[in-house]
């Protein structure tokens, strides 16, 4: 009997505990913010998006081949004789077309080890994170400021340049002989 | 109410149908804001915001997922009982609906002053269960069964310490119009039956902690039979996917929810009219004190919607706050505690009662 009453006085105490603590949640700030409206703002080093400052880029597949999982896709064309490709801003003589240069983010992990061998300091980590998109291959993304043309075009170039270099070549040996 | 406009228009149809959609609009402006306020509150008890986007904080949002309600497509599994599947919802609605009928917003707005409201709403809201068990059969679905199932053992045992407050209650006041209940506690808020009731004296005193527990009880009993947090396992969204109501889609999902949120006023206003005055001002009226007559029944009105909306609220709370209970303490809750408290007060107010 005594068990009995303590239990329904136990039971009507807790709930009332209970709902003491949820009133005073009633009246404390939100934790919460409205998103889209407001941001939180980001820590300093934060690892986002990559970014490719493409002018700076010299082709040179350092930061490819440091991403453990792949996901930048570099092609490069060497320039012809007589074409100047510009320098870059710290002053490093370009010599290769970048004719693609494509990050996959859906795979990225975003390790940031391809910043770190760049030696334009080209590609960095941006801090946007708001990329998500409907179709995967949206997420591909491609930094190359030539469009395909250009490339087809560079390529044929610089193949043209070496059938030339090829047939001189055949032609100095033909004299030799 | 009936009668007035009986006389004014002369036409038997005309009145009843204005009658009957008093209570109607009522309930549909009470949902929509029932169920905002249920977001909110429980957005804030967790520290959130809720929704917040449309509208001022939201106020339009049920709208907006109304009007999104009734575009959805209407899904009827393929082995369902299509007929049963259909009227389920109806009938729970219904079953929430008619139980307004009894009862009084205020003096002058009364669905029927039956002479015995109190157990026409008792019976009336048994067709809830009815619906339940229907929609639970008809959706050949294992998790609607046991939602079904367990609603009706939940709903069924708490009928009994309901039941027993009423008669207590009807055993005290004498009648079992909610009307003249109402009319009882009148004047000023130490009239209320939860203080004892109208009379002077010592039986008032020796009364008020016993009036205390049966509106504690009441209390918890209703909340059981609306199947509201923390008696929900017929929905169980954690077990039983939603119980009773997961084959159900678009509008016909809604009725069930609006059916919940009207029974959720109905057992409110229940509540406040046995122990808190009904429609009774806690202290006395602005009409009396400025002769205007017709300016009571608005004020009644008023003090009728904001009890009930105080409890619903109430109701709401607890839904944020306990968790839910398992089946076996469920019905231990409702064998073991409530009944035999229930059955002691019942006793105990007869005895007192009669000093
Ligand atoms: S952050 Fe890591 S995974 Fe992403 S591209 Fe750079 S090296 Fe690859
Ligand atoms: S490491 Fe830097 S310069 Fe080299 S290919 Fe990558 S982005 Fe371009």
């Amino acid at each position: 009997m005594k068990k009995y009453l303590q239990n329904t006085w136990q039971a009507i105490y807790t709930v009332l505990v209970g709902m003491k603590v949820t009133f005073k949640h009633l009246f404390t700030r939100a934790v919460t913010i409205q998103y889209p409206d407001v941001k939180i703002p980001l820590p300093e080093r934060v690892r986002n998006r990559l970014y490719v400052n493409i002018d700076d880029c010299i082709g040179c597949d350092q930061c490819s081949r440091a991403c453990p999982v792949n996901c930048i896709e570099i092609e490069t064309v060497k320039a012809v004789p007589g074409e100047d490709l510009g320098m870059t801003s710290n002053g490093k003589k370009k010599a290769l077309w970048v004719t693609k240069f494509n990050i996959d983010f859906a795979k990225c992990c975003y390790c940031q080890l391809c910043v770190f061998p760049c030696p334009t300091n080209c590609i960095y980590m941006t801090d946007i994170y708001e990329f998500s998109e409907y179709d995967r291959r949206n997420l591909v993304y491609k930094f190359s400021n030539l469009t395909e043309e250009e490339a087809a075009e560079k390529k044929a170039n610089y193949e043209k340049f070496l059938a030339e270099k090829e047939a001189q070549k055949a032609a100095a040996s033909k004299t030799q002989q | 109410m009936y009668q007035l406009l009986y006389n004014i228009t002369g036409n038997v149809i005309i009145s009843t149908i204005v009658v009957a959609l008093i209570p109607l609009t009522v309930i549909l402006i009470y949902a929509l804001f029932a169920i905002w306020l249920e977001r909110k509150v429980s957005a804030h008890m967790q520290d959130r915001l809720g929704p917040m986007r449309t509208g001022w904080h939201g106020w339009l949002q049920t709208i907006a997922d109304m009007l999104k309600m009734i575009q959805k497509e209407d899904t009827i599994a393929a082995d369902a009982d299509k007929k049963l599947f259909n009227v389920a919802p109806v009938l729970v609605f219904t079953g929430s609906f008619a139980a307004y009928a009894a009862i009084p917003f205020s003096s002058a707005l009364i669905g029927s002053e039956i002479e015995v409201g109190l157990f026409y709403i008792i019976a009336i809201s048994s067709l809830v269960v009815a619906g339940i068990l229907m929609a639970g059969w008809a959706s050949n679905n294992k998790y609607s069964l046991l939602g079904a199932m367990r609603s009706a053992a939940q709903i069924v045992s708490y009928e009994i310490p309901t039941a027993l407050i009423v008669l207590t209650m009807a055993m005290y006041t004498g009648t079992l119009s909610l009307t003249k209940i109402s009319e009882m506690q009148t004047a000023y808020f130490w009239n209320w039956n939860i203080f004892g009731g109208p009379e002077f004296g010592i039986t008032k005193f020796l009364l008020i902690p016993f009036m205390i527990v049966a509106a504690i009880i009441m209390f918890i009993s209703t909340l059981a039979e609306v199947n509201r947090t923390p008696f929900d396992i017929p929905e169980a969204e954690s077990e039983l996917v939603a119980g009773y109501f997961t084959e159900y889609s678009g509008m016909k999902w809604g009725m069930f929810m609006l059916a919940e949120y009207a029974n959720m006023l109905a057992v409110s206003a229940v509540v406040s009219i046995l122990f808190f005055g009904g429609y009774q001002s806690p202290f006395g009226y602005i009409g009396n004190t400025l002769n205007i007559q017709w300016l009571i029944p608005f004020e009644q009105t008023f003090w009728f919607l904001s009890k009930g909306l105080i409890l619903v609220f109430v109701q709401m709370w607890l839904r944020w706050t306990l968790p839910r209970l398992r089946v076996d303490q469920l019905m231990t809750v409702c064998w073991k505690y409530l009944i035999p408290y229930a059955v002691v007060n019942l006793i105990v107010v007869g005895i007192i009662s009669l000093i």
